[in-house]
């Protein structure tokens, strides 16, 4: 793709959950808008369109990032999945499943951000990497485990305004396969044991 | 020590039991589609310009260049808007907002006005062409600054009495062993809910539809029509899914520009606000100044209360914000007055916000009654359970019921609260001082008029049809299990649709109310078509509906106090050498009527206690005190609380039953926000030994009221 | 936004010479404050040249046992870097300090440095401002500056730069590489950013069109004990209202060598270079950490409605001394 410099539009190909879609874009598009508004890809979400809320997650070359600040024609050649890419078929990732049976969500506006957010903190945790409320961040100090605390920070650029980040940490919880004193009580009874 | 009291329709028992939400698949894999996804052929682009001056009247809008750009199709304004028709009352008995009734005149009454809408092909050149259009103004001197003494403040009524008054306050005052007299504040606040505005207008078939996001579809719709004095019936208004309104989502300028696009192309126009835009257009709660003055008997009953509160509303619209409603429900004194005052300034109009009036309200309240225990030496709780009022404390109206006491007797035996010392500024962990909190809660129990159609289809399953809203409380979910119930069948076998106006009349979402008034309609529908159905052989292919309205019903009820009820609990760590604090733990117990689904209705719970931590923490829109506009009007520049700001957060029910209602529900959506604030403040004031009466409690106001150290014994680690 | 071009560089020359032919181009790494600055209208580039495919994007071991690490290595990439983690724990930990999970993925290290200040006037077009619009004035200082400078500004500005990654950087004098089309270049990043005085819209000292394609990371022991601690108005994805990123060395009581960079306080990362004068050599206690804050903050000018931040820098700078000092006796 080598369009003359004047030019503000170009003929890309993006590929979408595993498929290939051409199509014209012009420059200004942003990933999130060519999702939505070109690709009827909807289930990304536009909350704030400045990188202020995570609603826009979705994983570029297995790694998540808000696509609204992502132009379109820079994404080219890249690995693009989108929330409606991560079922196998009709079985939902772990991670969905999770939010649907501990309710991580309420008006589901977030939902897709969250969700794509958390399916990269589980790889990202596995892969060693500290956070900000990792006490040694030291690569000697081998991966911390997955607490909620742990998972309450890798997920705070997503926001929840309706307030079910409770339930949504206990999701993620449950799909890491955490039994923390907080996560293995989701489902039942919300965070109770895990405020004694 | 969950309960759940069957109400009479609860038959088979669906009500009561934890379900995960019916469009749960749909929300987790993408494919629940909102306002602003639904495809159109030939989709046209709307892109609202905002005044840029605070007040003032607009000289020109210089719509040639623009209209010369690539893709643009119209710039409507006020020089060529059809006329609205604005001289009504709504639905829910207030007139509409002159900020939702667009380009109408020259005047700008506020900064983010909308002047004009740009319509272009796509987004990206609509984006382009707002941002080129050079509006001119006249501009004039204006006033956003709101202070206590304001000589324009008035008293105002709005959904409730202004002001109420018993006995001679000043004497009781006088007579009181122990005293509080003090200001609260609490700033403007964003719903920022996580969908924007967003709306489809066309016309289809000699009819309006509009795709929009909203609490009432049904509301919307009577608005538009009788705006652009169209016959009801020839207006659709659909909202399937909504990201969230906390009392935002009803008629605002998008919807109506979008009209208005749509008819002058003659073709589908799409209007979605940004972020930004919704900081002046989509209402906001009003800071609130309150004062609030106690007295009481050695005892602690209570001898004297006042709680007097100013908000401000814009110079075209009166919001009052209620906040001295709390303490007519909540406690009684032989001297009570209480007042709400608004004044005018150049600002946007505020609306109703989650729990208007109580969520500040009971900050004010329930903050001072921590004081006033702290000055009497009585535990927190004990004071409250002391100044329980009998019946209603201005109204007389007895209670339907009224189960706060053992709210807070469970929320204090699973909280530990035996073990609290009362003495602030005592518990420390590394550089962390810790303290608890707790506050009472309440919201009304109210129902409003509405009507729901449930048809008994041929193969043997049911469709129910209502105009409500599910804006993430779990609604479509609710209304399965109650019809379930009332007809006696399995979940399974019942279809529910909501969101579209063509259902008929029916309660919004909003107050508490949404669930309550639409289960007593569906309930009532249900019943007489299992009459009808004890009659009838056969099903004919079209099945068979029935249509029930609840306005008679509601009518008949008995006059009573109907309020929720809870008792909140909070634990905070504050570092006082850089003012951060955290919150470590909450509880909130509740006494909210019939809970229809657990796990949502829990959830949403915690959501409210959420809120209430972002309140007491975080939230503050910020006004440039010299030009009146908002200063960084968007995520970054307004915090609500993340992932990280909340902690494990714990919400259960005691029993509250109510015989003298046929439904029984009271509604969870908004008594969890109401104390919360109060109990983090509270815990706060444990920790410390200072008193925070400002919210939010930001880092710059912990290390304001903090003492430094000496020299070099800052160190705490 | 303005329509533009797009190219995506494939060596630094070439994406210089794009530059230099064109004043309106812009370099475009994560996009994640640039494509934020063209929706509000800030930057309105005629040309994006997308420099993220460069052979940039490596950190490596200098000759001397420090790092250099690539423009467009991503914020994650150098956070989780075991070296980075190893050596400079303070930059690990600024890095995970700032912004949120999916901006790290895209911010580079570039970029990080170049980003713009987060002061609502500079972002609100209809209002002015010396930084983005010069001579306009600047209507923070009788306005609202909450989070503005304490140190280093001027009439004409009192912005922050918002970067958590600099400040770090800026304790452990890395130097800033670059490519111009008058050729390469480098200089230390504690003369990167220019002072504010009444040109508050050159920001840094790099040449016109320049592109940035390295930062050099001496060698430092004493880094490899170092700490960033940094306060904001919520626990996580929220800019710094302070910032400390701190290493001591001490030996018999005493510290021997002092490194102190504070965030949030002034137009660009600030060495606190009157606070070490004062550590080194002092005995390592919590009256010579106050000492140290406060011969710092001597010069600190807050507006009516900032102070605070002169009192958290103070109790924010001994806090983490001390917790510093702590560990080192054990």
């Amino acid at each position: 793709m080598a369009p003359a410099p004047s030019s503000t539009s170009s003929a890309i190909t993006l590929n979408i959950n595993g498929e290939k879609h051409h199509l014209p874009i012009d420059h200004r598009t942003t990933l999130l808008d060519a999702l939505r508004e070109r690709l009827d890809l909807t289930g990304t979400k536009k909350g704030c369109d400045q990188g202020q809320c995570g609603a826009c997650t979705v994983l570029v070359d297995q790694r998540r990032v808000v696509s609204c600040l992502s132009l379109a024609v820079a994404a080219e050649g890249r690995e693009i999945t989108t929330i409606e890419g991560v079922a196998e078929g009709d079985e939902l990732h772990p991670v969905q499943q999770a939010f649907l049976d501990l309710d991580g969500y309420q008006c589901g506006y977030c939902t897709p951000g969250q969700i794509c957010s958390a399916i990269a903190v589980i790889e990202e945790h596995a892969a060693g990497w500290p956070s900000a409320v990792t006490d040694d961040p030291a690569p000697e100090a081998g991966p911390p485990p997955l607490t909620p605390e742990e998972i309450r920070e890798r997920m705070s650029g997503n926001l929840c305004r309706c307030g079910a980040y409770v339930s949504i940490v206990q999701a993620v919880a449950r799909a890491a396969g955490e039994h923390t004193a907080e996560g293995s009580a989701a489902g039942k009874h919300g965070a109770e044991e895990a405020a004694a | 020590m969950t309960t759940t009291t069957p109400g009479p329709s609860a038959l088979r028992g669906a009500v009561g039991t934890a379900r995960t939400r019916i469009e749960g698949r749909e929300k987790v894999t993408g494919a629940a589609r909102y306002a602003g996804e639904i495809p159109f052929a030939d989709l046209a682009h709307g892109w609202l310009v905002l005044s840029t001056v605070t007040r003032g009247r607009i000289l020109d809008v210089e719509t040639d260049p623009v209209l010369a750009m690539p893709g643009v199709l119209t710039v409507l304004h006020h020089g060529n808007a059809p006329r609205l028709h604005t001289d009504y009352v709504g639905m829910l008995g207030t007139p509409p907002d002159p900020t939702c009734a667009v380009f109408q005149n020259d005047r700008v009454p506020f900064a983010g006005w909308p002047v004009a809408l740009v319509v272009a092909e796509t987004p990206e050149e609509a984006r382009e062409a707002a941002e080129a259009l050079v509006v001119t103004y006249d501009s004039e001197p204006h006033d956003t600054a709101l202070h206590p003494d304001h000589p324009g403040a008035y008293a105002a009524a709005g959904h409730m009495p202004a002001e109420t008054e018993k006995g001679d306050l000043e004497e009781q005052l006088a007579a009181s062993a122990f005293v509080v007299d003090a200001e609260y504040t609490t700033p403007e606040e964003q719903h920022s809910m996580m969908e924007p505005h967003a709306a489809t207008a066309r016309w289809e078939g000699g009819r309006l539809e509009v795709v929009d996001s909203n609490q009432g579809a049904g509301w919307v719709q009577g608005e538009l029509a009788t705006m652009f004095s169209l016959d009801a019936s020839s207006v659709r208004v659909r909202s399937e899914h909504i990201g969230g309104g906390f009392g935002s989502k009803g008629l605002r300028a998008h919807q109506v520009s979008a009209v208005m696009a749509a008819t002058a192309l003659n073709r589908p126009v799409r209007v979605v606000l940004t972020r930004r835009q919704t900081f002046s257009l989509g209402g906001y709660r009003s800071p609130t100044i309150q004062r609030v003055r106690l007295g009481a008997a050695p005892d602690g009953r209570l001898l004297a209360l006042e709680h007097r509160s100013l908000n401000q509303t814009s110079t075209v619209y009166e919001f009052v914000e209620p906040s001295a409603g709390v303490a007519r429900v909540l406690y009684d004194a032989d001297a009570h007055r209480t007042a709400n005052h608004v004044v005018r300034l150049d600002v946007p109009s505020p609306t109703w916000m989650r729990a208007p009036g109580e969520a500040p309200g009971s900050f004010a309240i329930e903050a001072a009654l921590d004081e006033l225990a702290e000055r009497g030496g009585i535990d927190p709780i004990e004071l409250r359970l002391r100044n329980e009022p009998d019946v209603g404390p201005v109204s007389g109206l007895p209670f339907s019921s009224n189960n706060l006491a053992a709210c807070f007797r469970e929320g204090a035996r699973r909280f530990g609260w035996a073990d609290r010392d009362p003495r602030p500024g005592i518990r420390r962990e590394g550089r962390w001082l810790l303290g608890t909190g707790t506050a009472a809660a309440s919201f009304g129990a109210g129902a409003a008029p509405s009507t729901a159609l449930v048809t008994a289809e041929a193969d043997g399953s049911f469709t129910v049809r209502i105009t409500a809203a599910d804006i993430g409380t779990g609604a479509r979910t609710a209304l399965t299990l109650i019809a379930a119930d009332a007809l006696e069948t399995a979940p399974e076998q019942v279809r529910v649709r909501i969101g579209d106006s063509d259902f008929g009349p029916a309660m919004i979402a909003g107050g508490s109310m949404g669930t309550r008034s639409w289960a007593w309609a569906v309930t009532a529908a249900a019943a007489e078509l299992r009459e009808r159905l004890a009659m009838t052989t056969s099903i004919p292919p079209e099945g068979i509906t029935v249509r029930s309205d609840t306005t008679e019903a509601l009518g008949a009820l008995a006059q009573k106090e109907r309020h929720s009820f809870g008792a909140q609990f909070a634990e905070a760590a504050v570092d006082t050498a850089t003012g951060e604090i955290r919150v470590r733990r909450m509880l909130g117990v509740f006494a909210a009527g019939r809970i229809v689904n657990p796990l949502t209705a829990r959830n949403q719970l915690v959501g409210g206690m959420t809120w209430g931590i972002s309140m007491a923490l975080h939230e503050e829109a910020v006004r440039d005190r010299n030009t009146g506009g908002h200063y960084a009007p968007d995520l970054a520049g307004y915090h609500v609380a993340t992932h990280a700001d909340t902690p494990a957060i714990e919400v259960d029910w005691v029993d509250d039953h109510d015989p003298d209602d046929p439904v029984g529900i009271k509604g969870v959506g908004e008594i969890g926000i109401v104390g919360a604030a109060a109990a983090v403040a509270n815990a706060v004031w444990h920790a410390t030994g200072v008193r925070h009466r400002n919210l939010p409690i930001r880092p710059d106001r912990v290390l304001a009221a903090t003492v430094p150290e000496p020299a070099g014994g800052a160190a705490d680690a | 936004m303005r329509e533009f071009g797009y190219q995506r560089a494939h060596d630094v020359s070439g994406a210089v010479s794009l530059l230099a032919a064109d004043p309106d181009a812009r370099y475009l790494g994560g996009g994640t404050n640039l494509v934020d600055l063209m929706k509000t209208g800030v930057e309105r580039p005629a040309l994006l040249v997308d420099v993220r495919e460069l052979p940039l994007d490596r950190i490596e071991t200098t000759a001397d046992g420090g790092l250099r690490i690539g423009a467009t290595v991503t914020n994650s990439d150098l956070a989780v870097h075991s070296e980075v983690r190893r050596h400079y724990p303070a930059l690990t930990q600024a890095l995970l300090a700032g912004a949120s999970g999916q901006l790290r993925n895209m911010a580079t290290v570039g970029g990080n440095l170049l980003q713009r200040t987060r002061c609502g006037y500079f972002t609100d077009l209809s209002q002015p401002c010396n930084k983005r619009a010069p001579g306009t004035g600047c209507p923070a200082v009788a306005g609202e500056h909450h989070n503005h400078a304490v140190l280093g500004a001027s009439d004409h500005c009192v912005a922050v730069h918002p970067s958590d990654m600099g400040v770090a950087l800026t304790a452990f004098d890395a130097v800033v590489s670059y490519e111009s089309a008058d050729g390469p270049g480098e200089v230390p990043i504690t003369d990167f950013y220019l002072p504010v005085g009444d040109t508050p819209h050159r920001e840094t000292a790099l040449p016109p069109g320049a592109l940035i394609t390295h930062v050099t990371l001496p060698a430092a022991t004493v880094a490899a004990g170092s700490r960033y601690r940094k306060v904001r108005e919520r626990a996580s994805y929220a800019f710094a209202i302070g910032s400390v990123a701190a290493a001591l060395a001490i030996e018999d009581g005493r510290v021997r060598e002092a490194r102190l960079a504070l965030g949030a306080v002034a137009s660009r990362p600030w060495r606190a270079r009157a606070a070490e004068a004062v550590l080194t050599g002092a005995p390592a206690d919590g009256a010579t950490f106050a000492a140290a804050a406060d011969a710092e903050l001597a010069a600190a000018r807050p507006l009516p409605h900032n102070g605070y931040k002169v009192t958290l820098m103070r109790n924010l700078v001994v806090s983490v001394l001390t917790e510093l000092a702590g560990e080192d006796a054990r």
